[in-house]
């Protein structure tokens, strides 16, 4: 392999791959047809600058030919189909809310936006990087959606309705409620700090009382909206939680803003004792952050992508009486017969009336080879046909299919999942009972000593011991982890992930994207004719290859364009053939591939002949390979004491060659869906704690049962927004970092609840005996939560570097398996 | 101090003009993607063959 690395997707281009492009005046190598086409259409788009502007590389599309002809995206016009993403606007024009898949930094925004923007009858098009949705407005007698779908494309994004627009809306209405009581309670905290450090100069050198009452009057103002909007959720959160019967963190929040606004109110109103408004709006202020932070790792994550309805095709091509028709899914019926294209993905479960092909259900059970199905057999909505056309009888469709048992699966494996109860709210409850207490063992105590002070003391004892410090002390360092995990690569959405992240007894590992890249490469040619180069082997089984839907076919897609076949015919399980340059060449199994049998070498892989007029030429080996961290994230693993699986669907002896490679002693083949949870919960029985890594919707159940799980950035859309994080750049080594980065968070935790509780320990007997004035319990409750906080930042420091050069994401794909 | 009577008064009447900006601007979706939007204006948005001709 050589160093060079494709221009456009920068994974390394395969030796004697000729593709390139001219951009910028200068000649630039590509590492296969897709990313050659890609950005050859960039290029001709006159938009070369998105090269200059962008600081991570794209993502490598799929082949561009099929997926940028406007009539394979034809469904999308149909009107029951539009109807789901699509809507009206003023003016007879109409807005269509798309998913665009490859969105990577701010120059994708930008490319879109232009390349889009110039079509005719495109009036107006917003692109949102961070949820990587795009509104486009359009006038329906000029353009079609299709050819939105098409130019999106062509330029190398994968377009997807955003159907799922009502959860989306949830989502983004949180966000900016979040913003808005952020604003309001910072706003008014400067402003609160502001009169309340006239009104302490005032307490310590003296202040005309009539300045002094219109002050705590102006506080008042301010700070009234501050508790009554920005703090609402705590209070709604803290009444939740009551009714549930459990008390958390927001109780004693909610009790200290409470009981405090209301006593300075009374204490403002009729101009008696202290005012704690400046205290008050602070606290809201600083808890808002946090949990606002927390709040947008977690939707950046979760932005649930529409589940599993986006598997499925919107349309599918039913057979009547007459010829085909185009039909919504969702209006399929059981005995409705279908005709299945090569590629096509099958929308409800079935049987196969006609035709032979090979169907690829890895997304279903993780096994990599391609299902041969005939007349009669079973077909499952969410695989893929493979490589001939199938004619299938519709037995389930929507919600009694395979697929949406899995999804039931998925629910019940949330549900059971093993409840995190934070540490924080734990200490809560003890801490809420024992402030309480002292208020009012304090009030008592003065209620005999001096009545007119009783009150004022018990409320100087809620206000001191006001559990700002406890409170931030776990999310402040939360945040500060979590950030720190991002820079590192490891998308945090799950709020226990760190929590549990140190007491992990073991690692389960999935096979098939993964641990590998879960994509075939040729990893050996053996040379069986002479006058052959591996470069000329390449070049022909790539022309053969050219037109293949196969997931092997990707393995040779770098040497495409040289040679060109002719005639080319695939025998469904066996390979195929054709011609080229006049000899017909055979590329599949040895017995397909020549009429008498030959022994293939010993090694790894899955083997290929190549044969020319029935005369062998070539082996050559495909497989999948680890990824190049896999290893070392295996071994530092192991080392911080973690036994680690590997689990997987796949049956063949793959499995046990990569178990073996990437050190891994406990392996697992031909795993169902169902089998991996079943053996999750053996695991967790025995008192394990288990984080999965994995990445196929065949996982999912065992995502969503797992105390820990991870999944790719590359892996099905379901399977990342179950997951509780998602590994953005595919580094496996991360993970051991994270587990490190966790214990550390977790020592500094403790050290931030220790000090918050020592320093309540020694603030509570002060205040009950009285000797806590405002300014004091205001400067006590900062100067507590800043320490704290400080505390936190050490976290976003150190331990190891961040990964500057971001690393693309391999497309996903399945592994090896039987050929054709 | 008499000043502070009109002062104080004015300045909450500047927080709740800010304040109402602050909403209408998260409201209007201005903080819907905080990367994006701080780099737009390093993109150029001239004619890239007049690009080509200064490099």
């Amino acid at each position: 392999m050589s160093k060079t690395s494709c221009f456009h997707c920068g994974l390394p281009v395969p030796a004697g791959s000729r593709h390139s492009v001219l951009i910028n005046g200068t000649e630039r190598p590509m590492c296969c047809p897709g990313c050659e086409a890609v950005a050859g259409a960039i290029v001709a788009g006159g938009l070369d600058n998105f090269y200059r502007y962008r600081d991570t590389c794209s993502e490598r599309p799929e082949p561009a030919a099929s997926a940028s002809n406007a009539a394979n995206w034809a469904a999308y016009d149909l009107p029951e189909v539009q109807k789901q993403f699509v809507r009206e606007h003023e003016g007879g024009l109409k807005i269509a809310g798309l998913l665009v898949g490859g969105i990577s930094c701010a120059a994708c925004v930008w490319l879109i936006e232009k390349h889009l923007g110039r079509l005719p009858g495109v009036e107006k098009v917003s692109v949102n990087a961070s949820s990587q949705r795009a509104q486009i407005c359009f006038d329906p007698q000029a353009i079609q959606p299709r050819q939105l779908f098409a130019e999106l494309a062509h330029i190398g994004y994968r377009p997807a309705p955003a159907t799922a627009a009502e959860s989306e809306r949830l989502i983004r209405d949180e966000q900016r409620s979040a913003l808005r009581r952020l604003g309001v309670a910072g706003l008014g905290t400067m402003q609160v700090m502001m009169f309340a450090i006239a009104l302490y100069f005032g307490a310590s050198s003296g202040i005309d009382p009539q300045l002094e009452h219109y002050l705590r009057w102006v506080s008042l103002l301010v700070a009234t909206p501050v508790v009554l909007y920005a703090a609402r959720p705590f209070f709604s959160a803290a009444l939740r939680s009551l009714r549930g019967g459990q008390l958390s963190m927001d109780m004693p929040v909610s009790l200290a803003i409470g009981l405090a606004y209301a006593a300075s109110f009374y204490a403002t109103v009729f101009n008696t004792g202290d005012v704690y408004f400046e205290s008050i709006s602070m606290f809201t202020f600083f808890l808002l952050l946090g949990r606002t932070v927390e709040m947008r790792a977690r939707h950046r994550a979760g932005l649930a992508r529409g589940g599993l309805a986006q598997l499925l095709p919107l349309t599918a091509t039913r057979l009547t009486g007459s010829g085909e028709e185009s039909v919504p899914v969702a209006a399929l019926a059981p005995g409705d017969r279908l005709l299945l294209r090569p590629g096509d993905t099958i929308p409800a479960d079935g049987e196969v009336c006609e035709g032979e092909s090979g169907v690829d259900e890895s997304l279903l059970s993780g096994e990599s080879a391609l299902q041969q199905k005939t007349a009669g057999d079973r077909v499952f909505a969410g695989s893929v046909n493979g490589d001939s056309p199938l004619r299938i009888k519709v037995l389930a469709a929507g919600e009694s299919t395979r697929l949406s048992a899995i999804e039931k699966l998925v629910e019940r494996a949330q549900l059971e999942k093993p409840l995190q109860v934070a540490l924080a709210d734990r200490v809560a409850g003890v801490f809420v009972g024992l402030v309480l207490l002292a208020a009012l063992g304090a009030f008592s105590f003065w209620w005999q000593v001096e009545p007119d002070r009783a009150f004022w003391v018990a409320l100087s004892v809620l206000v001191v011991t006001c559990p700002c410090a406890l409170s931030l002390a776990t999310p402040a360092a939360l945040a500060a982890a979590t950030l720190r995990l991002q820079q590192l690569g490891l998308l945090v959405a799950g709020g226990h992930v760190l929590e549990t992240l140190p007491r992990l007894t073991r690692v389960v590992f999935d096979k098939t994207g993964t641990l590998t890249r879960g994509e075939p490469r040729i990893l050996r040619i053996e040379i069986l004719r002479e006058g052959w180069t591996p470069q000329r082997v390449k070049d022909c089984a790539a022309a053969l290859e050219s037109e293949s839907n196969h997931p092997l076919a990707r393995a040779f897609r770098a040497w495409t364009g040289k040679l060109s076949a002719t005639g080319l015919r695939v025998h469904t399980g066996r390979g195929l053939e054709g011609v080229i340059e006049d000899v017909r060449y055979r590329l599949g199994r040895a017995d397909f591939a020549l009429s008498q049998p030959l022994q293939a070498p010993a090694g790894e892989g899955q083997w290929l002949l190549l044969s020319g007029e029935g005369e062998a030429i070539a082996w050559i080996a495909l497989g999948d390979r680890l990824r190049p961290t896999a290893k070392a994230a295996v071994v530092q693993l192991a080392g911080a004491g973690l036994a680690v699986e590997l689990l997987s669907g796949d049956q063949s002896a793959e499995v046990a060659r990569l178990a073996a490679r990437a050190g891994i002693d406990e392996y697992r083949s031909g795993a169902s869906p169902e089998a991996k949870l079943a053996r999750l919960r053996e695991l967790q029985q025995r008192g394990e704690r288990v984080l999965m890594v994995g990445d196929g919707l065949n996982d999912v159940p065992v995502l969503s049962g797992a105390d820990v799980s991870v999944s790719m950035m590359s892996a099905a859309d379901l399977a990342q927004s179950r997951a509780d994080a998602i590994l953005l750049r595919g580094d496996l080594a991360v993970l051991p970092r994270a587990v490190v980065l966790a214990l550390k968070c977790r020592r500094i935790v403790r050290q931030n609840l220790a000090w918050a509780l020592g320093y309540n320990a020694l603030a509570l007997p002060l205040a009950v005996c009285g000797l806590v004035p405002p300014w004091a319990a205001a400067i006590g409750m900062s100067v507590s939560s800043l320490v704290v906080v400080l505390n936190a930042m050490r976290l976003s420091r150190g331990e190891g570097q961040p990964a500057d050069t971001p690393y693309p994401n391999p497309s996903p794909a399945s592994g090896g398996g039987e050929f054709h | 101090m008499d000043s502070l009577y009109i002062l104080i008064p004015i300045a909450i009447i500047f927080i709740g003009t800010a304040v109402k900006l602050f909403f209408w601007a998260v409201n209007s979706g201005q903080y819907d993607d905080l990367e994006t939007e701080g780099r737009r204006i390093l993109f150029d948005d001239d004619p890239p063959d007049d690009e080509r001709v200064e490099e």
